[in-house]
């Protein structure tokens, strides 16, 4: 099957001369949940912009259910909601009209067993009738969130849904976002936060500066880039390396008191056997070892600094 | 053509104007009421009739015309400025809709609006004055099309506006001078020649004429050259807003 939403090189140049996007294509499949990491200012946004319509892209093309977002447009954007990133409400409307406006801007019937049914959903059904002012900042966002899926759209894009939010929100949102998986729905969200990714994504996509640098599934990605550190704590703390350890690439760390060794997890020989015998034989006296996992963040801050390198 | 998104912006808009309905009520009667007693009871008894029509009754077509066209211009520009500015805009684009859709909804709930407050001045100056209406069906053309063509002005307007004094400028700058001085309160022909000649360049001469005309049968321009005057607009309007949408001027980036 396609996959519900195809970006193929497309490209964003604002009238500034800014190139926002440089020639992006990426497949999202669907029911899927795609996390899509990036600094500020990568093009995370744009590209959503773009998908969604509030922009429009200067070359490429966008397929979301196979549906051409410029030619297309009204049955491409009936599959899409989108969850900006900013708060943007009418303060002194209601939840439940605000919500209920959203259905009707997508072309939809009036369904109120089905706009109860949402509210009930993201816990705004006590609030339904509150003005958007008098709701808190979690709430608010519900509240986007309600008007995203009052349409019931078959994509959601959460721009940055948690930037600013407290980790018990945040992980309300992680459940929300699980539960319109099981829904069915496909999700693509914007993060700069990695453990975000790493929580509730299938897959991984990296973008910086307006390219994809690589999408993959999570767990790929984390064993494909993940390196390990084993660090050697010692009982004497040494001032140089000892000959036979020269060539290991070693780091000296805490004044000499730790070797830290980095390898590669994928790797079928991962070196450390040898490397602690050499220790030993060197006449140092191990006092503990420890190895570390590398977070999706070491792997993403990797990423953009060779891209950095290299330009 | 989605219905479905014209009626829920419509609603919408229509919405926050029965919010605050006393306002949108009462503010016009009271307006309405203090021109009748300063220039109805005050001036009005030292000014006989103008031809042949008490002063009090002559004011009313232009007092109509002076807030049905501010009250369109306002409500229709701060009605798409307002999701501009809190950002609300997003949905709008990122919905199934096009821009004559979004003006529909809009324009249509503006010229609603302001064609209410036009009936409610009409009903209040029924209370002070006596008033006959020669030709109903005229009056009502032009006060519908005054209400449409300056509801989608207001539009504009509001999609120009990079601000709130941008908002006000035209409407104040432009507008009130114009309806000022566009024969509301008195007819062109008690006006010195070369403020006669000035005046027939000023378009809302030609639309409170017409108003006017449909109340008395009286007029400072031949009817049709105010019925051709009022479609010229429309179509101006129509047509500027169809540029915008083809280009997607301060709308789409």
């Amino acid at each position: 099957m396609a996959a519900m939403v195809q970006i193929s090189d497309v490209k964003k140049v604002y009238g500034d001369g800014f190139e926002a996007l440089k020639g992006v294509s990426l497949d999202i499949e669907d029911g899927e949940i795609l996390a899509l990491l990036g600094p500020n200012g990568a093009g995370k946004t744009t590209l959503i912009s773009t998908i969604c319509g509030i922009t429009q892209q200067s070359a490429g093309t966008i397929l979301v259910g196979g549906h051409d977002n410029v030619r297309d447009y009204r049955r491409a954007r009936e599959l899409v909601g989108l969850v900006p990133q900013e708060i943007n409400l009418e303060p002194f409307e209601r939840v439940m009209n605000t919500v209920k406006f959203s259905r009707g801007l997508f072309g939809k019937p009036r369904n109120d067993a089905f706009i109860e049914k949402i509210l009930r959903q993201l816990s705004l059904w006590d609030k339904r009738d509150n003005r958007i002012m008098e709701l808190s900042g979690g709430m608010k966002r519900r509240v986007l969130i309600a008007k995203a899926l009052s349409h019931e759209p078959r994509v959601l894009f959460l721009d940055e849904p948690t930037a600013g939010v407290d980790v018990e929100l945040r992980r309300d949102m992680w459940e929300i976002v699980a539960g319109l998986k099981r829904d069915g729905v496909t999700i693509i969200l914007t993060t700069h936060y990695i453990e975000e990714a790493e929580a509730i994504a299938d897959r991984v996509g990296v973008i910086n500066k307006g390219e994809i640098l690589l999408v993959e599934a999570k767990e790929d990605l984390m064993t494909r880039l993940g390196q390990k550190e084993l660090r050697i704590e010692l009982q004497e703390p040494v001032a140089t390396l000892p000959e036979v350890l020269q060539d290991r690439g070693l780091r000296i760390d805490e004044d000499g008191r730790v070797l830290i060794y980095t390898y590669d997890t994928g790797q079928d020989r991962t070196g450390i056997a040898s490397l602690i015998r050499e220790v030993t034989e060197a006449g140092l006296v191990l006092r503990d070892l420890q190895t570390t996992q590398n977070s999706l963040e070491d792997i993403f801050v990797g990423l953009v600094n060779n891209q950095e390198d290299a330009a | 053509m989605n219905w479905q998104a014209i009626r829920a912006i419509y609603v919408f808009e229509m919405a926050r104007f029965f919010r605050t309905l006393l306002q949108s009520f009462v503010s016009p009667v009271i307006s309405t009421s203090l021109y009748f007693v300063v220039f109805g009871a005050a001036i009005g008894s030292r000014i006989d009739q103008v031809e042949g029509v008490s002063y009090g009754a002559f004011i009313v077509p232009g007092l109509i015309m002076l807030s049905v066209m501010t009250q369109a211009i306002s409500n229709a520009s701060f009605g798409i400025y307002f999701p501009k500015f809190i950002g609300t805009i997003y949905e709008l684009l990122s919905a199934p809709i096009n821009f004559l859709e979004i003006v529909m909804g809009y324009v249509g709930a503006a010229a609603t609006k302001a064609l209410f407050i036009g009936v409610v001045i009409l009903g209040t100056s029924a209370l002070f004055v006596d008033l006959t209406i020669q030709n109903p069906l005229a009056m009502l053309a032009f006060l519908v099309l005054t209400c449409l063509s300056f509801s989608l002005f207001g539009f504009i307007i509001g999609i120009w506006a990079g601000n709130f004094e941008q908002l006000q400028l035209i409407p104040l700058l432009v507008i009130t001078p114009l309806v000022f001085l566009g024969g509301s309160f008195y007819s062109i022909s008690m006006l010195p020649p070369v403020w006669q000649t000035i005046s027939f360049f000023n378009p809302v001469v030609y639309l409170v004429s017409g108003f006017r005309w449909s109340f008395f049968g009286l007029a400072d321009v031949p009817i049709g050259l105010s019925l051709l005057a009022i479609l010229a607009f429309t179509l101006l309007c129509l047509g500027t807003i169809w540029w915008i949408f083809k280009t997607g001027w301060r709308i789409r980036q």
